[in-house]
């Protein structure tokens, strides 16, 4: 008798994917729809999508989705989770959008503790409005505002977002993973899970950090921008968990 | 059961505002409203509710979204500079046709300008501030009594209508303090939001958004959202007549620029000055075709603001009678009974 032991997670909507070719936003969702999955948590999810490629969230992921404008979609989650408690909360924003111009409202939320998850796509570049310097960008990286490359004495350092959030009491768990081998996609999936415990749990604020591709923009083939995430990327964005609470860590 | 109460008007919004549901706040804070989020920290967390002072305004409006989208009554204050930071989130809500209540107890601007009572902030609030065109019902108290009633009333106009609603005060009528009767709240909208993001349990997904990329989809979005407006237009106009059926002269003048001008229309009539007031209760929707009867048939039309004339152009385009429109502005003061009974005594001929 045959078995199927593959299949397409229940929580991921079946429509073509509009994402470029290579592109990491379709496994980040393939790992979002499992784990909502995993933890049956389809019908009380509620997801905030926030500007640029990653608002087409509502697109592929079977639950609930609201709106953020650019960069606040922590504090949408923020509304949401303390007006429903008892509903699942995640945000899922770019690295233009969360380590840019909504650094505030990410810090804040983490400070509070807020018993949301972000998941955060981070390719080193703004993708939608086609490829300008993100706060991500690598040294020497060049993009069409930066087109003699990064340079830190101009243009400043590339942020690391899942190192800065660990310090703050409020979050509960912090790690950085990539989706470039199947190894790394494991880890990336335990990694969700792990934070969406942390929310579960009502121990605070957790993020998890992807290192992703965008091939159209950096101009790569997909398969050499891989190369570049396992490289130059995780080089400089080293992966790891920066933080994980245990529920005793309490003040 | 009605009683009467002796209270801040600041107070009073709050008192308003938890009478019609709302069990929500956020806020940042800022003078000449700060009465507001200190009563509702001191009393929405007692009762179950929700008390939450946010890192900026950007935030707090987020914050409302997120929780309007959660289909819960949900409410902010500011003042001018906070009202601006704002602006980016409520265009955001009109598109997403998110209700909230939005307080705005104004103080003098542009820019960080001073803490002084000011009604500068009428274009920006009736004129949509944030981007892309939208309109929400403005409400202007004049009286502790109404900072309560239209409390409970701006609630009922954001649900009914999807739609961010606005109370314009200014610091006098933010900080009097005055009997009001503190009446039954009775709700005239269905508290069914079958829209809200619930997680789908027994129901497709849904979602709240303002993001429409598909052919025509932006614009057939904003004919819906302009059939809105007007029907605001056509259902929610108020407005107070003062004194003006054998009226000569007709103030015009809303909040508390209307409230000294009560003053100053009794001294008038006590020296047989015929005088009365409209006074827009709504400055969006405004009450046009009521203002362009009256203007027709009394002598001067009077506009009294405490700013340089911005209800002002409204007045104008409400009526074709513009020679007979006058204005005395005050930017950053409350204009005194003195002052408005002085202009209208040299209006009407009786010199200085």
């Amino acid at each position: 008798m045959e078995k199927k032991v593959f299949g397409r997670p229940k929580s991921l909507v079946d429509v073509k994917s509009h994402f470029c070719p290579g592109c990491h936003h379709g496994i980040a969702h393939r790992i979002l729809a499992e784990t909502i999955d995993h933890f049956g948590l389809r019908e009380k999810t509620v997801g905030v999508a926030c500007v640029g490629c990653a608002v087409f969230l509502y697109d592929y992921i079977d639950v609930d989705v609201a709106e953020a404008p650019h960069g606040r979609a922590p504090a949408v989650a923020t509304g949401v989770k303390r007006a429903q408690p008892d509903k699942f909360v995640f945000t899922y924003q770019g690295d233009g959008d969360l380590a840019a111009i909504g650094t505030s409202e990410v810090i804040h939320a983490a400070n509070r503790g807020e018993n949301i998850t972000v998941l955060f796509v981070n390719n080193t570049t703004y993708g939608m409005t086609g490829g300008q310097m993100a706060p991500t960008t690598m040294l020497g990286q060049k993009t069409s505002t930066s087109p003699y490359g990064r340079d830190f004495r101009k243009d400043g350092y590339p942020i690391k977002m899942a190192e800065l959030l660990a310090t703050l009491e409020g979050t509960a768990y912090s790690a950085r993973v990539a989706t470039s081998t199947p190894g790394q996609i494991r880890k990336a999936k335990e990694a969700v899970k792990k934070a969406f415990e942390m929310q579960m749990k009502e121990m605070g604020f957790s993020i998890v950090e992807f290192l992703s591709t965008c091939p159209t923009n950096w101009g790569m083939k997909p398969l050499d921008a891989q190369k570049r995430v396992l490289g130059e990327m995780s080089e400089y964005f080293p992966l790891g968990v920066y933080k994980e609470r245990k529920q005793a860590d309490f003040l | 059961m009605d009683q009467r109460v002796f209270m801040k008007g600041n107070e009073a919004i709050c008192v308003g505002a938890i009478a019609a549901g709302c069990r929500f706040y956020y806020g940042y804070p800022i003078t000449p409203q700060n009465d507001i989020p200190e009563y509702m920290s001191a009393h929405l967390r007692a009762m179950g509710g929700t008390f939450l002072q946010a890192e900026s305004e950007i935030a707090t409006i987020n914050f409302i979204l997120g929780t309007s989208a959660s289909g819960k009554r949900v409410m902010t204050s500011s003042s001018g500079p906070g009202i601006s930071l704002m602006q980016e989130g409520l265009s955001y809500m009109a598109g997403s046709e998110l209700p909230a209540v939005i307080v705005n107890i104004s103080r003098s601007g542009p820019g960080l300008g001073g803490i002084a009572p000011s009604q500068g902030d009428y274009f920006q609030a009736v004129k949509c501030g944030g981007h892309g065109g939208y309109r929400m019902p403005v409400l202007a108290p004049h009286s502790v009594q109404e900072m309560y009633s239209l409390a409970m009333l701006a609630f009922d106009l954001a649900d009914k209508y999807r739609n961010p609603a606005m109370i314009l005060g200014d610091a006098i009528v933010g900080q009097m303090k005055e009997p009001f009767l503190q009446t039954t709240y009775v709700s005239t909208v269905s508290p069914e939001k079958p829209w809200a993001l619930t997680g789908c349990e027994g129901r497709p997904r849904q979602h709240v958004k303002s993001l429409y990329l598909k052919d025509n989809a932006i614009e057939v979005h904003n004919w819906k959202l302009h059939a809105k407006y007007r029907r605001m237009q056509e259902e929610e106009v108020r407005y107070e007549d003062y004194h003006l059926d054998d009226a000569k002269i007709a103030v015009v003048a809303f909040g508390t620029a209307a409230r000294v001008s009560k003053t100053a229309i009794q001294w008038a009539r006590r020296e047989g000055i015929k005088t009365g007031m409209l006074r827009p209760i709504t400055l969006f929707p405004f009450p046009s075709s009521h203002l362009d009867e009256v203007a027709r048939r009394v002598d001067i039309v009077l506009v009294i603001e405490m700013n340089t004339g911005q209800m002002l152009e409204d007045v104008k385009a409400s009526t074709t009678c513009h020679d007979k429109i006058r204005f005395l502005g005050k930017p950053c003061a409350m204009p005194t009974p003195e002052e408005i009974h002085r202009e209208l005594r040299k209006l009407s001929g009786r010199g200085e």
